[in-house]
C-alpha cells in the first residue's frame, strides 16, 4: 500500500513539474487573478471558490485533459534508483543493438555526405532564401538533382538488424522444443496472447458496434451509427481528453474525426504554437540540412506516387523540413531506446563542446517516412496544426516502430505478437508460408513499419489509426 | 445466326473492343448489317442528316442523340438553360425563385456566359460592371482544352467586337464562334492544387428522362500550383484541368495559345502511375473530414441537381430518337464556398486511358453502360421500355427517373430541390453498400 501511494506522489510530483513549464499553467496562473474581479469569488473561501469557477469555465477540464496527456505519454517510474537509460530500455541488449544500429545509420550518412561533398548543414545564402521563401507553398514543383542521394535505409535493412537480435542470457538449445521461435524474430519477450488482446481490445468484440463495419449501408443507421455520432458530438462539446479516447475505440466519423484526434492527442491551436511553427519554418528558410535532400528523395519516391496522397506533396514538405530542425522532439529521446545522433563541428571530432545534435530533432529519416504524415493530410489543411497533430503522433507512437526496445508496442513486440498469433491460430497458413521461403514476417514487416499507411485505402487507415489512438497502443497494428 | 449482335465502331479504343469482343459481339462494317455502332460524332451527324435519307430499323441501337449538340455545344448548353430558366420563371415556378440581387436560387450553377460576336455588347456591359474579373473563351466547337485562353482586358478580344472595322475573320459562321465565360477565380484548392470533376452520366431516353450517374467519378488535379495572379494567367497548366492539356503541356505566350497537340510526347510532371486524379470518394472524405458532413452531403446533392437541371433543359429540344442512349462527361468545377459549377458536357469523353487504374475504370464503365443499354447483350429492339432491372447497373446508380417520379405525385416536383435529400425523388437508390472488405491497393 505504502508503495503504491509513494509511486502515486512520485507520479504527481513529476506530472506537476512538467505541466508548471506549460503554457497552460501560465494561462492558469492568469485566469486565476482575473477570477479575483468575480463577484462569487470570496476572500474566505478563496481556494473553494476559484476551483468552482475554473469547473464552470472549462478550464478544469483543460488541465485534465493536460494532466492525462502526459500520463498517456510519459511511462511511469519503475522504481525511484532506476537510472535514466532504464527508462529509455531497460534490456541491456537491445540498447547495445539499438546502439550498434544507430552507428550504422550515421556512418551511412557521414558516408554519403563524403562521397558527395555536401556538407550536413549550411547556411543559405540570402538570394537562396528569399527564393525558397517564394516556393514555400510549391516545393514540389523543385526538380532538384536527387539521382545521387539514397535513402539511409529501408525497412528491410531494418528487419535484418531485428532478426539477428539476440538475448545473452537466453539458450535456446539446438534442439527443437516447444519454445523453439518458428518465425524469424528470436527475442523473448513477453506479448500478449489471445485472451490477453481480448480483454484489452474489449471495444472491438463482435457484440460492440463499430464504425466502419456497422455504418455499411446494409445495416440500417439508426441500429449504430447515428447513436454513434450523437455521443461523439456530445464528447466534442465536453471537450474531455479521457472520453474522446475511449469513445474513439470503436471507430470516429469522419466528420469528427479531426476536432477528436485534437482532443486525445491535446492539441489546441494557440498562437504560441503558430508562432513556434513560423520559427521553425525560418530555420527551414536560412539553413539547408543534408536531410532536406533526403526528405525530398523520400517524397518524390513514395507520397508523389501515391494515388491518395499525391495531392498533398507540397503539405509533406513543409511539414518534414520544419520536423527535422524540431528541437522540442528530443525530449521524446528520455523515453524511447534511440539516442538522437551527434554531430561534430568540422574539425572538433570527438569534443563534446563541440557537438550538436544531427539533425536538430535527432531522428534521420528512413524510406518511407513521409508516409507518417500524408493521411494526416486528409484531416488537417492548415499547415501549423498538420505539424502539430504529426509530431504529437510521432513522439507518442511512430518512434517505436523504428527502434529496437522491449517497450510492448515496440515494433519487436509487434513482430513477435503477429508472429505468435499467425502460428497459434493460422498454424497451416503459417507452416505453408516457411515451407515456400516466404516467412511470413518478411511481408507484414514493412506493412506494421508504416502503420499501413500507403497500404492500406485512405478510409480504413484512417479508421485503424483511430484504434491506435483509442487504445494508446500500437498493437492493433500486429493483429 | 440469330442472336451474335454485331458492332461497329469508328473509335479504336481497346476499353471498346475488348467488352464487344467479351460479349462474343461479330465484329462487322457499317456497310452491313450492323446491330451496334459506337459512333464518334461526326459520324452521328452524317447519319441522321436529312441527305442521306438514313433510316435506322429497330434492331439498330447508336451511341449518340441525333442532336446531342443541344447540349455539348458550350453555346447551345448555355442558351438551352437560359431559356429553361426563363420559362420556369413565366410559370411561376418555384425552381426559378430569385434572390435579392437577381440572381437564381436554384438554378445558377452555369457561370455567366456570353456568345461571341453575338453577344459582344452585352458582354461588354457586365465586363464594366467588374472590371477587374477574368473572363475566359472558349471556341464552340473544339474539344480537349483546345484554343481556349484567359483575358482580363477588353482590348484582348477586339477582333470579336461585331462592328470592328479592324476585324479582317470575324466570320458568321459557326465554326469561329466562341463563348466567353466569368472565370472561377476562387476554385476550392485541394493541397494547393486546383481541380475539376468528371462525372459520367449515361441518359437512355429524354422523354421521360431517364439518366443514370456513374458512381466512379474523379477529380483532375493541375500539376501546377494555382494562383489568381494576373502574371500566370499565360501558363495554362495551372488554369486548365483537362489531362490533354496535363500530358502534352502548353507554353502560352500572352494572350492566344497557339497550341499544336504533340500526340506522343511526355511531360516530365505527369505522373504515369495516378495520373494526377483522384476517386470522388476521396473527395468525399477528404471533404467530410475537414468540412464536415453536412456541406459535404449538401454539395454532393447539388451536383446532381444541377446534372439533373441541365438534362431537364435539354430535354424539350432533344430529339429522342428510340435508337439512341448517350454517354456524357459531365466537367464541373468547385469553388471554395463548396459550390458546384457546370462547365461543360461532352459527348465523346475520353475513352484513351492514361494508368492502369484509369483503363479498368474505363472498361468498366463501357461495360455497365452496355449492360444498360444492350440488355443481356442480345440483340437489340429499340421498342424496348429502356427500364432495365436494378442488378445490372452495376456501378451506375439512378439518378433520376421521370416515370417514377411523376408516379409518386406532381407534389414531388417542388420538393426536389438542391440541399433535400435525393431520396423520394425517382427512386434513386441508396450506394448498393461500400465495400465492407479491407480495400487493398
Amino acid at each position: 500500500m505504502l508503495q503504491e501511494e509513494s509511486d502515486l506522489s512520485l507520479i504527481i510530483a513529476q506530472i506537476v513539474q512538467k505541466l508548471k513549464g506549460s503554457n497552460l499553467y501560465a494561462q492558469l496562473e492568469r485566469q486565476a487573478w482575473a477570477s479575483l474581479q468575480r463577484p462569487e469569488i470570496k476572500l474566505e473561501s478563496l481556494k473553494e471558490d476559484i476551483k468552482e469557477f475554473f469547473k464552470i469555465s472549462g478550464w478544469e477540464k483543460k488541465l485534465q485533459n493536460a494532466v492525462y496527456s502526459e500520463l498517456s505519454v510519459f511511462p511511469l517510474p519503475s522504481h525511484p534508483a532506476a537510472p535514466p537509460e532504464h527508462l529509455k530500455e531497460p534490456l541491456v541488449y537491445m540498447r547495445k543493438a539499438q546502439g550498434s544500429w544507430e552507428k550504422r545509420i550515421l556512418k551511412s550518412l557521414n558516408s554519403m555526405c563524403t562521397e558527395l561533398s555536401i556538407p550536413l548543414a549550411r547556411k543559405r545564402p540570402v538570394g537562396e532564401q528569399k527564393e525558397l521563401l517564394n516556393k514555400w507553398n510549391e516545393m514540389g514543383t523543385d526538380e532538384p538533382d536527387l539521382s545521387l542521394f539514397r535513402p539511409v535505409y529501408a525497412p528491410k535493412d531494418f528487419l535484418e538488424v531485428l532478426i539477428n537480435l539476440r538475448n545473452p542470457n537466453y539458450e535456446n538449445g539446438d534442439s527443437l522444443s516447444f519454445r523453439t521461435h518458428l518465425g524469424l524474430i528470436q527475442v523473448p519477450l513477453k506479448v500478449k496472447d489471445i485472451p490477453e488482446l481480448k480483454e484489452f481490445f474489449v471495444e472491438l468484440g463482435l457484440t460492440t458496434g463499430q464504425l466502419g463495419i456497422d455504418d455499411s449501408t446494409q445495416v440500417p443507421p439508426e441500429l449504430f451509427e447515428n447513436e454513434h455520432v450523437r455521443i461523439g458530438q456530445k464528447v466534442l462539446a465536453e471537450q474531455d481528453s479521457a472520453a474522446a479516447q475511449q469513445y474513439i475505440r470503436q471507430g470516429s466519423p469522419t466528420a469528427l474525426r479531426a476536432e477528436l484526434w485534437a482532443l486525445i492527442l491535446n492539441i489546441s491551436s494557440q498562437p504560441e504554437d503558430i508562432l513556434y511553427y513560423e520559427q521553425l519554418k525560418t530555420n527551414v528558410i536560412q539553413h539547408d540540412l543534408l536531410v532536406d535532400s533526403l526528405i525530398y528523395k523520400d517524397v518524390k519516391l513514395t507520397a508523389s506516387n501515391d494515388d491518395y496522397y499525391f495531392v498533398f506533396e507540397d503539405y509533406l514538405y513543409q511539414v518534414l523540413l520544419c520536423f527535422s530542425r524540431d528541437t522540442s522532439v528530443l525530449g521524446h529521446f528520455a523515453y524511447s531506446s534511440a539516442s538522437p545522433p551527434k554531430s561534430y563541428i568540422r574539425g572538433k571530432l570527438g569534443l563534446e563542446e563541440y557537438a550538436v545534435f544531427y539533425p536538430p530533432n535527432g531522428v534521420i529519416p528512413f524510406h518511407g517516412f513521409s508516409m507518417y504524415v500524408a493521411p494526416l493530410c486528409f484531416l488537417y489543411h492548415e499547415p501549423s496544426k498538420l505539424y502539430q497533430i504529426f509530431r504529437e503522433m510521432y513522439v507518442r507512437f511512430f518512434f517505436r516502430l523504428h527502434s529496437i526496445s522491449s517497450h510492448p508496442s515496440g515494433i519487436v513486440s509487434l513482430c513477435l505478437l503477429f508472429e505468435t498469433l499467425l502460428q497459434t491460430y493460422l498454424p497451416q497458413l503459417f507452416y505453408h508460408l516457411r515451407e515456400i521461403g516466404a516467412q511470413p514476417l518478411r511481408i507484414s514487416f514493412k506493412w506494421m513499419v508504416r502503420a499501413f499507411s500507403g497500404y492500406l485505402a485512405t478510409d480504413q487507415l484512417l479508421l485503424l489509426w483511430d484504434r491506435i489512438l483509442g487504445y494508446n497502443s500500437l498493437e492493433i497494428l500486429a493483429g | 445466326m440469330a442472336g451474335k449482335v454485331k458492332w461497329v465502331t469508328d473509335i479504336e479504343k481497346s476499353v471498346l473492343i475488348n467488352n464487344f469482343e467479351k460479349r462474343g459481339w461479330v465484329q462487322v462494317t457499317e456497310n452491313e448489317d450492323w446491330n451496334f455502332y459506337w459512333m464518334s460524332v461526326q459520324t452521328i451527324r452524317s447519319v441522321f442528316s436529312v441527305e442521306t435519307g438514313y433510316r435506322l430499323s429497330d434492331d439498330q441501337i447508336v451511341n449518340h442523340f441525333p442532336n446531342h449538340y443541344e447540349l455539348t455545344r458550350k453555346d447551345l448548353m448555355v442558351k438551352n438553360i437560359k431559356r429553361y430558366r426563363k420559362e420556369l420563371e413565366k410559370e411561376g415556378s418555384p425552381l426559378a425563385e430569385k434572390d435579392e440581387n437577381g440572381k437564381y436560387l436554384y438554378l445558377d450553377f452555369v457561370p455567366v456566359t456570353y456568345m461571341l460576336p453575338a453577344d459582344y455588347n452585352l458582354f461588354v456591359e457586365e465586363f464594366r460592371k467588374s472590371p477587374s474579373s477574368t473572363w475566359i473563351m472558349k471556341p464552340c466547337g473544339k474539344a480537349q482544352g483546345k484554343g481556349i485562353f484567359l483575358i482580363n482586358k477588353l482590348s484582348q478580344i477586339k477582333k470579336w467586337s461585331r462592328d470592328s472595322k479592324t476585324s479582317s475573320f470575324v466570320s458568321q459562321s459557326t465554326k469561329e464562334a466562341y463563348v466567353i465565360s466569368l472565370y472561377i477565380n476562387n476554385p476550392l484548392l485541394i493541397g494547393g492544387r486546383k481541380f475539376d470533376l468528371r462525372l459520367y452520366v449515361l441518359v437512355s431516353t429524354y422523354r421521360p428522362l431517364r439518366c443514370y450517374m456513374y458512381k466512379l467519378g474523379f477529380c483532375r488535379f493541375c500539376t501546377v500550383k494555382y494562383t489568381p495572379s494576373t502574371s500566370e494567367l499565360d501558363n495554362m497548366f495551372v488554369h486548365l484541368t483537362n489531362v490533354a492539356i496535363q500530358k502534352h503541356g502548353a507554353l502560352g505566350s500572352s494572350g492566344c495559345i497557339a497550341w499544336t497537340p504533340r500526340p506522343f510526347c511526355h511531360q516530365e510532371d505527369y505522373n504515369h502511375i495516378h495520373g494526377g486524379k483522384w476517386t470522388v470518394n476521396n473527395l468525399r472524405l477528404y471533404l467530410e473530414s475537414t468540412r464536415g458532413k453536412e456541406v459535404t452531403s449538401k454539395l454532393f446533392d447539388e451536383i446532381h441537381w444541377i446534372i439533373v437541371q441541365s438534362l431537364k433543359a435539354v430535354a424539350p429540344v432533344m430529339n429522342n430518337d428510340k435508337h439512341c442512349f448517350e454517354c456524357y462527361g459531365y466537367d464541373i468545377i468547385i469553388d471554395d464556398r463548396l459550390k458546384p459549377w457546370l462547365i461543360e458536357v461532352n459527348a465523346s469523353p475520353s475513352l484513351t486511358s492514361s494508368t492502369a487504374n484509369d483503363r479498368i475504370l474505363k472498361y468498366n464503365l463501357i461495360n455497365d453502360t452496355l449492360n444498360i443499354a444492350v440488355p443481356n447483350g442480345e440483340i437489340p429492339d429499340c421498342k424496348w421500355n429502356k427500364s432495365p432491372p436494378k442488378e445490372v447497373l452495376g456501378n451506375y446508380e439512378i439518378l433520376y427517373d421521370e416515370e417514377l417520379a411523376q408516379g409518386d405525385g406532381a407534389d414531388r416536383e417542388l420538393r426536389s430541390r438542391p440541399g433535400q435529400s435525393l431520396g423520394p425523388r425517382g427512386g434513386r437508390s441508396r450506394d448498393s453498400g461500400r465495400t465492407v472488405l479491407t480495400t487493398w491497393k
